[in-house]
């Protein structure tokens, strides 16, 4: 599924990665746990969260993210955006609830990463 | 002084030499770990990572040195005062040693036990405290050293080689 079509789809607002509504998106992610997320990890992976610091923009040095989907209307900082720009990491922002964004894509046939 | 050892099984004669021996790393890389700087936490892990990466070395390999790192620069952050980290790197293996300012660990067995955490709520606020950063390190080393009391300093280095095992 294309990145464009998660965002219509969550009616997102993209914060980061205009230019990247090609790319391919296979498989997602949701937690608000680092080390759950790091422990669940084994292939590139869209992450849904409602974490906001510096740290979740970080674990993608250590994890292959295809981008990040912050649920329930949270927004990071202007410093995060530029963590996220430095890195080409497409960042998004949906009202959505984690559990509804879970659901929207679940529906659309984005199937859950290997854990 | 409390000691924790673990070896995996398939490196353990190599890696056993290693640390009788402890030979001059080919390169070495020194940071320094702010108390409380979850701004920059992590970015000693990315470097050494990018370091690796350079030198060649396998993605799940990479893959598992950085979650390792990471998870051991964050516990120096979050549950220390800071301290240093030294990644030493060989032809064949990475040991990265993490060197904190305490205050230590009252008991280690226990602190390895997954979901045991006391990470405070600002830590917790993060996303950090599930109490999986320890087991989560142990499952991606090849061999995993800790030594630390209550009241004292922690030394956590941990190796992994380069090649898979056979
Ligand atoms: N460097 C350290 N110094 C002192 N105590 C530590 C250190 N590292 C870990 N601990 C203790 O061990 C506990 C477990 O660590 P672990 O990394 O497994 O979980 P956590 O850091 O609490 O949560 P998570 O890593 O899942 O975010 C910590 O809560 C802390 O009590
Ligand atoms: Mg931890």
């Amino acid at each position: 599924m294309k990145l464009g079509e998660i965002v219509k789809a969550l009616e997102a607002d993209v914060l980061v990665g205009a230019t990247a509504m090609e790319k391919e998106i296979t498989c997602a992610f949701a937690s608000d746990l680092i080390s759950d997320i790091l422990m669940c990890t084994k292939e590139p992976t869209l992450l849904l969260s409602g974490l906001t610091n510096p740290q979740i923009i970080r674990l993608s040095d250590m994890i292959e993210l295809f981008g990040i989907v912050f649920v329930r209307g949270k927004k990071p900082s202007q410093e995060i955006v530029e963590m996220a720009k430095e890195r080409d990491l497409p960042l998004i922002t949906t009202q959505f609830t984690m559990y509804k964004t879970s659901g929207i894509l679940f529906n659309l046939g984005l199937r859950s990463c290997k854990i | 002084m409390a000691e924790y050892w673990y070896f995996n099984e398939a490196f353990a004669e190599e890696a056993s030499s290693y640390f009788l021996e402890r030979p001059e790393p080919v390169i070495v890389m020194d940071f320094t770990i702010g108390e409380r700087d979850f701004v920059n936490a992590g970015n000693a892990s990315s470097q050494i990572k990018m370091a690796l990466k350079r030198l060649g070395v396998d993605h799940d390999i990479l893959r598992r040195i950085a979650i390792a790192s990471y998870e051991a620069e964050i516990n120096e952050t979050a549950h220390a005062r800071g301290g240093e980290i030294t990644g030493n790197i060989y032809p064949e293996f990475v040991v990265i040693k993490f060197y904190d300012k305490g205050p230590g660990m009252k008991d280690i067995e226990q602190s390895m036990v997954p979901g045991f955490s006391t990470a405070d709520e600002q830590v917790r606020e993060m996303g950090f405290g599930a109490g999986l950063g320890l087991p989560n390190i142990k499952k991606n080393v090849d061999v995993l050293h800790i030594d630390s009391e209550e009241g004292g300093r922690t030394l956590l280095e941990f190796m992994i080689f380069f090649r898979k095992k056979s």
